[in-house]
């Protein structure tokens, strides 16, 4: 009887982070595209043809796949980061914590509603690829995946980051310390080949080597590492922040006194 | 049934001192009442009412909600009440409908019986043409008001209240008391926090005072106000007088040697006094009533539990 009410919950969540991001979108959804065209331009366009081919493939369409992934990546993380914290701040976030709200419903609202900006941006970024390059894609099932999973890995390290956060500040240390560099040495710009032996073998504990691999992998069909593993992964990922989001929200750290 | 049965609740703040905020409270509210917290600043009202509303965790003790228990049945438990809180808390960008509806969904409740909820609520609350504005615009009466409507959207069977009247106008406050005297009587029970006695006095049939994180005295407002047999009045004289003098059947005091004070039981004539002081050469100039005699209950209950004058911290929490 009340499975009913908690998707009525559920849907009322994702629905208000959904407005949320869309109302601000000038903020949400424009900087990434922007970002991505100028990464475009200059690495793509005029950097590119100087380095020549890598994989196999003009550096353009190489560096594509891992520029959407990562804009994937910041934009689904920033958003439940921000608008979770954000409604602990303003302590808005008590309007679900006194309601009959399950903690997963909870998670799972702010945690989707970070996945739809994620695929938003990614949608965008990857239309605006199309006026500098082609895409064929390899694998949809591939492709399609973990670009979902992906997003909800980053999601759900945006709630955890927003739980533990105690100022705006706390927001950004994550993304800039450790997301961004994360990221740019995850194989966005470079195949691991060309690294030497010793830095390869470091790149492999990188986890956004592997989302940024397999997602090449789906659209182009070459990729670093197994695909299979990479799978792996990522699914371990999201088993272990999603146990980790629920836990802290029993515990109401950083929500309850 | 009651609404609520709190047994022995605890609340130790974390952080150096560990100051208790709750020492072991009971407390008991039956279905239907109007019931009244009362107490200081500082006293544990809003540690209280967060324990019941699952924002606080408590440190130890047992708190029944229509005789369901917060830990075994949380869901349930919040489903039956609506909680307006002391300080906004609400989303300051959004808009005043999209704040009580969305609060509806939380609760359950379909988009289309939202609205109508919602529009009802904010209809009721004097808040309907403002439905569009964001809440950051209100002013302080209307963000109150609109709490009140949040709380009462999914229609709760208890509502509870934590300061909903400070910093109110008294126009105000008077038509928000219309309106829960309104809400109680069409049967959901109303527990309600303040530190304004005349504001319990005028809407609450039984109340708890708490200080000091302890309960005081939890009784029916009538039965504190019979606790008030006497009357107290300032007597200025004419001239200092040596020795207190004594009158029959009443307390004289003095205050220093040309102020008497008096405590006057109900039934006994005030002229009395004055004969009895006018044989005695004792010439009154001025009589004054001394302040408001629940407010004197109050302070002497909350003093008699709270020996060293320091509620300097307390005030500054607020
Ligand atoms: N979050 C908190 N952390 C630490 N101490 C707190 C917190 N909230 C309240 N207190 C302390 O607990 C006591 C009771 O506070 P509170 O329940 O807010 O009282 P009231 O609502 O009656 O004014 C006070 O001494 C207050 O300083
Ligand atoms: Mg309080």
């Amino acid at each position: 009887m009340r499975t009913r009410q908690t998707f009525v919950a559920f849907k009322t969540i994702l629905f208000k982070e959904l407005m949320r991001f869309t109302r601000i979108w000038v903020q949400t959804i424009l900087p990434p595209a922007i970002t991505m065209v100028l990464y475009f331009i200059i690495f793509g366009n005029l950097i590119g043809p100087r380095i020549g081919e890598m994989g196999g493939f003009n550096y353009m369409e190489y560096i594509v796949p891992g520029l959407i992934m990562m804009s994937i990546i910041t934009s689904s993380y920033a958003n439940v980061v921000s608008s979770f914290y954000s409604s602990k701040f303003q302590r808005s976030v008590e309007e679900v914590l006194v309601a009959p709200v399950p903690h997963y419903v909870i998670l799972l609202g702010f945690t989707l509603g970070g996945v739809a900006r994620g695929l938003i941006v990614g949608t965008l970024v990857t239309l605006v690829s199309l006026f500098f390059t082609d895409l064929h894609i390899h694998n949809f099932f591939i492709t399609v995946a973990v670009v979902i999973l992906t997003a909800v890995v980053f999601a759900l390290g945006g709630f955890i980051n927003a739980i533990f956060a105690k100022s705006f500040d706390d927001i950004s240390i994550v993304p800039t310390f450790v997301l961004t560099p994360l990221t740019y040495l995850g194989g966005v710009f470079y195949s691991i080949n060309l690294l030497p032996e010793f830095w390869q073998k470091v790149s492999l504990i990188n986890p956004i080597l592997y989302m940024v691999n397999a997602f090449r992998y789906g659209i182009l069909g070459v990729s670093d590492i197994n695909v299979g593993i990479a799978f792996v992964i990522i699914g371990l990922f999201v088993g272990i922040l999603f146990g980790v989001g629920i836990y802290l929200l029993h515990r109401g750290v950083g929500l309850r006194t | 049934m009651n609404a609520i049965s709190i047994s022995n609740l605890e609340k130790v703040y974390p952080g150096e001192g560990e100051a208790y905020a709750l020492k072991g409270i009971d407390l008991e509210v039956e279905e239907g009442d109007f019931f009244g917290l009362l107490g200081p600043n500082g006293a544990g009202k809003s540690t209280a009412i967060g324990i019941i509303c699952s924002l606080v965790n408590k440190t130890a003790g047992k708190v029944l909600v229509f005789g369901q228990d917060i830990d075994a049945t949380p869901v349930a438990v919040k489903a039956s009440i609506g909680m307006v809180p002391q300080e906004f808390n609400f989303s300051v960008f959004e808009k005043v409908k999209h704040i009580v509806v969305n609060q509806a969904g939380y609760y359950g409740l379909e988009r289309g019986l939202a609205y109508e909820h919602a529009e009802y609520y904010l209809k009721k609350l004097g808040l309907w043409e403002k439905r569009n504005v964001q809440a950051r615009l209100l002013s302080g009466g209307m963000k109150r008001r609109l709490m009140i409507a949040r709380a009462l959207v999914h229609e709760p069977r208890l509502l509870i209240l934590d300061e909903p009247t400070a910093g109110v106008d008294i126009e105000l406050r008077r038509s928000m008391w219309d309106f829960l005297r309104e809400i109680n009587a069409n049967g959901t029970t109303i527990i309600l926090t303040t530190h304004y006695l005349e504001e319990a006095e005028s809407l609450c049939r039984n109340l708890a005072i708490i200080d000091n994180g302890r309960i005081v005295q939890h009784t029916s407002m009538k039965d504190l106000i019979a606790q008030l047999d006497s009357e107290t009045f300032v007597l200025d004289l004419a001239r200092p007088i040596g020795i207190l003098p004594e009158a029959p059947g009443c307390v004289l005091r003095k205050v220093d040697s040309q102020t008497l004070e008096v405590d006057v039981p109900k039934e006994q004539a005030i002229n009395e006094i004055f004969t009895c002081l006018s044989d005695k050469g004792i010439e009154v100039l001025s009589m004054r009533n001394k302040t408001n005699r629940l407010e004197e209950l109050f302070l002497d209950l909350v003093k008699t539990n709270n020996p060293k004058p320091s509620t300097t911290k307390a005030a500054h929490a607020h």
